[in-house]
C-alpha cells in the first residue's frame, strides 16, 4: 500500500514537474530550440563601441531569438531560413566580412560590425536592427566575435585613412571615368555601371554562390550600397574591397585623390539619383569629355591626381 | 597520420647532421583510368591575352604526360620533418597571358609570396582561403608585386574574377621538403635525415594519398603514387 501511494505521488509530481519544465523555457526564451548548441563554452568576448562595452554573455538570448534563425546557432550561416535566402547569411565562423573600414584580409573593427547591425544590408534579408538598444547591439557585436578563434589571435586591421573630399568638378568626373576603364571596373560592373560587364555572369562568392555586381543605374534617391550610402562609404568600399566576394581591394594601386575622382564618376552612373555629381554633369551638358592627362595638371584639378594619373 | 615523434626527429637531426646521412625519397605519380577531357578556354573577351597564345589553351585541372603520368601533384613530407622556419627567398606566382604560371605553387607557412602581373590588363588575385584570412586585391598592369604571407597550412584555390577561366593553387605547407610533379610525373625529396616519414601526394581534383617511408642512412627510397582518374 505504502509503495503504491508513493509511486502515485511520484508519477503525478513527476508529470507536473516535467510539464512545467517543458513549458517554462519555451515561454522564457520565446525561440524554438533548434540545432546543436555550441560545443565549447561561450568565449568571454567584449566589444567596444564609443562609451559602450558589449558583453557576449548578455547577447545570448537576443542572438538565439533574432539572429540564429538565419545565421545559425553555431554562427555558421546555416540557420533554418538559410536555404531560402539569397544572398546567404554571413558565416561568422570564418570571420570574413564585407563591410569593413580595415584593409582586405583583416578583421573589421567593432564599430564596423556595429554599423552593419545598425544599417542592415541592402538587397539582402538583413534588416536594420534599430529596435535594439545601443547596449544590446554592442552585446551582439561581442557575441558575433565568439564564433571564430581569429578574434582571440588577431587584432582588427588599421582603418584606412579617408582624406577630405575634393570639390566635384567635370575634370574629376572625367578622370574618374578614365580610371573606371583603366582599373577595369567595367569588366564586372559594365560600361554603364549596370552590373552587366563581360565577367558579370560568371561571378561567384567565396562559398560558390552566384553573386551579381552592383548595378549603379538601379534605384533612385534612396539607393544605397551594401556597406553604406555616402561618398565616404563608396570610397571605403573600393579601397577595402568586399571580402568574401569578387570585389577586390584597390588600395595598393589607387591614390587618394584618384579614388575621389572615381567616386565622383560612380555617382554619375546612378542616373536616377539626385547628387552634386549629376548636377555638375547636367550643367556641363550631360556629356563626360574624354580625359586628357595634361588637363589634370591644370589649375582646376588636384595636383596629386594629375601626377598619379599621368605617371601610370 | 603522424608516425614519428617530432622530438625524436629533432634529436636525430642534432645527433646526425643531415649532410652525413642525407636520404632521398623519389618516385613517380601516375593515374589509372581515363581522365576527363580538359575544356578549351576562349580569351576572346581579353584580346591582349588572346593574342599571346598561338595554340589553343585548355583548363589545367588535370595535366597528364606520357605513360599515364600526372602533373601538378604536390608531393611533400607531411609528418616527420616539420621545418621550423620558412626559407628567406620568396616564391613567385605570375599572371601571364591570363594564365597562372605555374598552375600550382608550394610555399612554407610564413614564407613570402610575390604575385606578379605580367599582362597588359588588370587582374584581381583572390585566394579563397578558409583557415587563413581571405583577401582579394586588384593588380593593374605595371603595378609592383603583391607581397603576402600565409600563417596556416592550407591548400588554397586562387581565382581571378575578372578572367573567370584563371584558376590556380597555393599549397601552404609546414615543411620545405616538397616537390611538384612536372612533365613525366617525377618527384624528388632530398636531404632527409634518417627517420620515419609520411609522404603525402596532393592533387587538386584527385585528392590526397599518403605512404610511410623509413630512411635509415644515405639511401634513396623509391615510392610511387597512383591516382584513379575521376570519370567526370
Amino acid at each position: 500500500m505504502k509503495n503504491s501511494k508513493e509511486w502515485t505521488f511520484r508519477i503525478v509530481f513527476g508529470c507536473l514537474a516535467f510539464g512545467a519544465l517543458s513549458i517554462l523555457p519555451a515561454s522564457a526564451q520565446d525561440a524554438p530550440d533548434i540545432g546543436p548548441h555550441p560545443a565549447q563554452p561561450l568565449r568571454p568576448m567584449e566589444s567596444h563601441i564609443g562609451n559602450f562595452t558589449g558583453h557576449a554573455r548578455d547577447a545570448k538570448m537576443d542572438y538565439r531569438r533574432y539572429c540564429a534563425g538565419c545565421h545559425g546557432d553555431l554562427g555558421d550561416g546555416n540557420g533554418e531560413n538559410a536555404p531560402w535566402l539569397d544572398p546567404k547569411p554571413r558565416d561568422f565562423t570564418i570571420a570574413t566580412f564585407k563591410c569593413r573600414s580595415t584593409p582586405t584580409g583583416t578583421l573589421p573593427t567593432d564599430q564596423d560590425l556595429y554599423d552593419t547591425v545598425n544599417r542592415g544590408i541592402d538587397n539582402s534579408n538583413m534588416p536594420i536592427w534599430n529596435t535594439f538598444t545601443e547596449q544590446q547591439r554592442a552585446n551582439l557585436v561581442a557575441y558575433i566575435k565568439t564564433f571564430s578563434p581569429r578574434w582571440e589571435k588577431e587584432k582588427a586591421g588599421e582603418p584606412i585613412k579617408i582624406p577630405a573630399e575634393p570639390p566635384v568638378t567635370m575634370e574629376s568626373i572625367s578622370h574618374g571615368k578614365f580610371l573606371f576603364t583603366k582599373m577595369e571596373c567595367w569588366k564586372c560592373h559594365g560600361p554603364d555601371g549596370k552590373g552587366d560587364g563581360p565577367s558579370a555572369a560568371t561571378l561567384t562568392d567565396s562559398k560558390d554562390q552566384p553573386i551579381r555586381p552592383y548595378n549603379f543605374a538601379s534605384g533612385g534617391d534612396d539607393s544605397r550600397f551594401k556597406c553604406g550610402s555616402t561618398n565616404r562609404d563608396l570610397y571605403r568600399i573600393f579601397m577595402t574591397g568586399l571580402d568574401g566576394t569578387p570585389m577586390p581591394s584597390f588600395a595598393d594601386n589607387i591614390q587618394p585623390n584618384d579614388a575621389w575622382d572615381l567616386v565622383h564618376f560612380l555617382r554619375t552612373l546612378q542616373v536616377n539619383r539626385r547628387s552634386r555629381e549629376n548636377e555638375v554633369l547636367k550643367a556641363a551638358g550631360g556629356k563626360i569629355p574624354p580625359y586628357v592627362e595634361k588637363a589634370a595638371q591644370g589649375p582646376v584639378a588636384q595636383p596629386s591626381s594629375g601626377a598619379a594619373g599621368g605617371g601610370k | 597520420m603522424r608516425t614519428s615523434n617530432p622530438c625524436i626527429a629533432v634529436a636525430i637531426l642534432i645527433l646526425f647532421p643531415a649532410l652525413m646521412f642525407a636520404g632521398t625519397v623519389s618516385g613517380k605519380v601516375t593515374y589509372t583510368g581515363t581522365p576527363v577531357k580538359q575544356k578549351p578556354i576562349s580569351m576572346a573577351k581579353e584580346p591582349s591575352c588572346e593574342k599571346q597564345h598561338s595554340t589553343p589553351i585548355t583548363t589545367e585541372t588535370i595535366v597528364t604526360g606520357a605513360n599515364s603520368t600526372l602533373e601538378n601533384v604536390v608531393v611533400y613530407i607531411s609528418a616527420g620533418a616539420d621545418d621550423a622556419s620558412a626559407p628567406p627567398q620568396a616564391v613567385t606566382f605570375t599572371q601571364k597571358g591570363c594564365q597562372y604560371i605555374p598552375h600550382v605553387i608550394a610555399l612554407h607557412t610564413g614564407q613570402e609570396l610575390h604575385v606578379v602581373n605580367g599582362d597588359q590588363t588588370s587582374h584581381n588575385i583572390h585566394p579563397m582561403a578558409k583557415t587563413n584570412p581571405e583577401w582579394n586585391k586588384s593588380q593593374p598592369p605595371g603595378a609592383p608585386p603583391i607581397v603576402q604571407k600565409f600563417d596556416n597550412s592550407e591548400f588554397i584555390s586562387v581565382k581571378c574574377q575578372i578572367h573567370p577561366w584563371m584558376h590556380g593553387w597555393f599549397a601552404v605547407l609546414k615543411t620545405n621538403h616538397y616537390s611538384i610533379t612536372g612533365d613525366g610525373g617525377a618527384f624528388t625529396l632530398p636531404n632527409l635525415p634518417p627517420g620515419k616519414y609520411t609522404v603525402t601526394a596532393w592533387h587538386e581534383d584527385y585528392g590526397t594519398q599518403t605512404q610511410d617511408v623509413t630512411i635509415s642512412g644515405n639511401e634513396t627510397k623509391s615510392i610511387d603514387f597512383s591516382f584513379k582518374a575521376k570519370a567526370y
